[in-house]
């Protein structure tokens, strides 16, 4: 018997990848931005389903994660962007291995069709498309320690932002379509019985909400964020291991800073952290992250 | 040139949210969903007399003799039938594709969903001890039962058991009242799944229902409703299918109460109520090996959980007398302070930290932890795939599960016995820089559960379809390696638990050769 009862740890690294396409900023003409991101995020308590609770036979869950990313202008108003991070796991306590290797890349499509300035305000709309895939083949289902949940996601966002002198509001809503993945099993119990190799993932809606202070030189801003997954989940029952195709809902709250040098323009540093206020079979995880990044500029005649 | 970027983007990101939909609509199969319809290849008509397990004969129970079918009121059957058929619904078309693929099957894939929804371990109490789940009080926290796998193991013996025994009783009345079928009596009537050349009465799929039902409401209490619902729709199948009449039906049902009535008497005294010991058991077990000079196990988990059934080697077997357990118990595990252990060991920590994604999958596949159907249940969804494809008769494959499952109910007490004898630790224990890829089961290693399981399941497998041999043999081999990759077992537990799966499979072989069946 397993004696192991387990929580889910993965919004960490899916938020991390978010943060750089969901900003209201865009990379201009053949300039290309490239950068790093590191994240600690850490549970000791977590949903299952909706009983929060603590597993003295995991201790404390952690994930590292080193992201490697970039944001490149195909025009002012078009931008692509990836994502790839390398992701380490570890439970301090109790005797199940942690597990570490790359994770999934994550490639966006960022399109701005519509920005107008009506007095000392500008109104903006944004359009993502993005597309993430598992590069490693990393167990999938060996949760809360698994690097990611396999699945081949594809998102739609749209985004507005409004700012008006320095201080912004930035709103988007996005929907992921998860395609099935494939476990190591061919047979798993879910609330009834599947024959199969095959999971079907339920799809997902994100709402993000930023607001803050924006200058060319410094971003502050306050962040909520929603993940709800859609119908066809299932919540962990008590003592069980989580799984997948779980219902995995959280609510977090966090912040982000991002500033840019005066004297090295091109070089800007960001950092972070964000606390998971509510949820539903994940991990109730706090983190932090920073990074930097470098802008290169394509154009010949630039400056 | 901005338009026309404009339309680009727009075209293709709606040419990849209409693939993703398709692609994330994509329907999964399901293996059990793909069997075909049951159609005998041999009716067993002499199954009559085969040799029971537990009946003293098949007419231990009686049934009485059915009305003749030239009688108005079995005329009123048929036309049962007939209304029903004037207009079936979507759902019972649905229940009629489910059952139709056979009962036996069916049955034993309902026990393996109620055995992984119940396989979950008690939560602690807040002072770190652990409530023990009661047959008495099933709806308390925690319900009843915990099924880990000595619990599946006997459930699904004695579920197996029972269910051969009735299709032999419902095989000798079928051939000594000799009632024909209602498309045999009514050669007007529609048959929606392939004819039988048997006699209908009894109904087998009736006598599968009262003898599974009556068994299950003791297994998993808190289940009857989903249980009776089941053995109602499998009712209505035979009826609406024109396989059976009513009264065929309800005689099944009759018959199948009375022998679980037996099976039931014997469970309640088989010695499986008091498995799971008690504090001053727990403490023998502990002084007594380290009595001997030895490392006693100790659990792993936080809390420390009592040993899971410590005294399962004592519940008594089909077809093992206590003795029998005793002679097939493997000598004694490599001493701890041996060098073998510590060679043992050693190769145990290099499976820990050589992150083989070939070794994970293994683990992952045959792990069978919590939420799963077990070891036991693995095998008989190893077993059912296996027998799908050679057409059995019901009573034939009641026959060749009960097989299986009484020695891997075997497996289970031998393995048992072994592991509380010699109560032996596990690799993490001795070494707490052994991490696993799998969870460390609750109670001593030697020898390995998977490996005694598989190597029972993979010995009468081998004897029912030899054809398969090889391929049984890899799977229980491939089964007991995952423990060593998982890190949770020494060599000695599973390659000594495999021989030991062999020798209480052999018991189960040998009856095999003598039940009339071959």
């Amino acid at each position: 018997m397993k004696k192991i009862y387990l929580g889910c740890f993965l919004l960490g690294t899916f938020f991390a990848n978010a943060q750089t396409e969901i900003d209201a900023i865009m990379m201009s003409k053949n300039r290309f931005c490239v950068g790093s991101v590191y994240q600690y995020s850490s549970w000791d308590k977590y949903w299952e389903g909706t009983n929060k609770r603590e597993n003295l036979n995991l201790g404390k869950v952690s994930t590292q994660s080193i992201g490697v990313m970039g944001n490149y202008g195909i025009t002012d108003k078009l931008n692509v962007l990836f994502n790839i991070p390398y992701v380490i796991t570890n439970a301090s306590a109790g005797t199940m291995k942690g597990q570490e290797g790359i994770q999934d890349l994550s490639l966006t499509v960022k399109y701005m069709p519509f920005e107008k300035k009506i007095k000392n305000a500008t109104y903006s709309l944004y359009a993502l498309g993005g597309y993430s895939t598992p590069v490693s083949n990393y167990t999938v289902d060996y949760l809360p320690l698994s690097l990611g949940l396999g699945s081949q996601v594809a998102s739609f966002r749209l985004m507005g932002d409004y700012q008006r002198g320095k201080f912004f509001t930035t709103v988007s809503g996005a929907y992921l379509f998860r395609s099935n993945v494939t476990i190591e099993r061919n047979t798993y119990y879910t609330n009834e019985m599947h024959y199969t190799n095959e999971v079907d993932m339920p799809n997902v809606i994100n709402i993000n909400a930023r607001a803050g202070y924006r200058s060319d030189r410094l971003i502050a801003e306050a962040i909520v964020d929603n993940w709800v997954t859609q119908a066809g989940g299932f919540d962990i029952t008590q003592n069980n291991m989580p799984f997948p195709s779980n219902t995995m809902n959280a609510l977090r709250l966090g912040t982000n800073i991002k500033y840019t040098l005066k004297k090295i323009p091109e070089l800007a540093f960001i950092g972070g952290t964000n606390y998971v206020i509510d949820g539903r079979n994940v991990g109730q995880s706090t983190s932090f992250y920073g990074g930097a990044f470098y802008v290169i500029n394509f154009n010949k005649k630039a400056k | 040139m901005k338009n026309k970027i404009q339309i680009t983007i727009s075209k293709s990101l709606l040419i990849l949210l209409v693939a993703f939909n398709y692609a994330c609509n994509d329907d999964i199969t399901e293996r059990n969903n793909q069997f075909p319809q049951l159609n005998p290849t041999n009716a067993d008509e002499l199954a009559g007399t085969w040799k029971p397990i537990l009946l003293t004969s098949p007419d231990e129970f009686p049934l009485d003799a059915p009305i003749a079918t030239t009688l108005p009121a079995y005329t009123r059957e048929i036309n049962e039938i007939k209304s029903y058929q004037a207009n079936i619904t979507k759902d019972q078309q649905a229940i009629i594709d489910y059952w139709s693929v056979g009962g036996v099957l069916r049955w034993n894939e309902i026990m393996r969903t109620l055995v992984a929804k119940h396989n979950r371990p008690p939560f602690q109490n807040p002072d770190g001890t652990y409530p023990i789940p009661s047959g008495a009080n099933p709806f308390a926290n925690p319900e009843f039962p915990f099924s880990n796998p000595p619990y599946s193991a006997r459930a699904y013996a004695y579920v197996s058991a029972a269910q051969y025994d009735a299709m032999i009783a419902a095989w000798h009345y079928k051939k000594l009242y000799n009632r024909p079928a209602p498309f045999v009596v009514d050669a007007t009537l529609p048959v929606l799944i392939p004819k039988s050349s048997l006699p209908s009465y009894p109904c087998e799929d009736a006598v599968l229902a009262g003898v599974t039902v009556e068994l299950l409401k003791l297994l998993f209490p808190t289940e009857i409703a989903f249980i009776q619902e089941k053995a109602e729709e499998e009712k209505l199948y035979r009826i609406i299918s024109g396989a059976n009449v009513r009264s065929d039906v309800d005689a099944g049902i009759s018959l199948g109460k009375k022998i679980a009535a037996k099976f039931i008497a014997r469970a309640s005294t088989d010695g499986a109520g008091a498995a799971v010991g008690n504090q001053d058991l727990w403490t023998l077990l502990e002084t007594q090996t380290a009595a001997t000079g030895e490392t006693p196990w100790k659990s792993l988990e936080l809390p420390a959980r009592p040993p899971m059934l410590p005294l399962f080697g004592k519940v008594k077997s089909f077809l093992m007398t206590p003795a029998m357990v005793v002679a097939s118990r493997p000598g004694p595990p490599p001493s701890t302070k041996s060098e073998q252990f510590a060679k043992e060991l050693a190769e145990i920590k290099a499976f820990s930290e050589d992150n083989s994604k070939k070794h994970q999958e293994i683990v992952t596949f045959w792990a069978d932890g919590v939420g799963t159907y077990t070891p036991p249940g693995h095998w008989n969804a190893i077993a059912a795939e296996a027998f799908v494809e050679q057409n059995y008769s019901e009573v034939r494959w009641a026959r060749n599960m009960a097989l299986l499952n009484l020695s891997m109910m075997d497996a289970a007490i031998s393995c048992w016995d072994a592991k509380f004898f010699y109560f032996n630790p596990r690799p993490t224990q001795m070494d707490s820089s052994i991490k696993t890829t799998t969870g460390i089961p609750n109670f001593p290693a030697y020898v390995s559960g998977h490996s005694t399981f598989s190597g029972a399941a993979c010995t009468v497998l081998s004897h029912i379809l030899p054809a398969k041999t090889e391929n049984f043999k890899a799977l229980a081999r491939e089964a007991s390696d995952s423990r060593m990759f998982g890190a949770i077992h020494y060599r000695s537990d599973c390659e000594k638990g495999l021989i030991l799966g062999e020798t209480v499979g052999n018991f189960a072989v040998a009856r095999a050769k003598i039940d009339g069946a071959e």
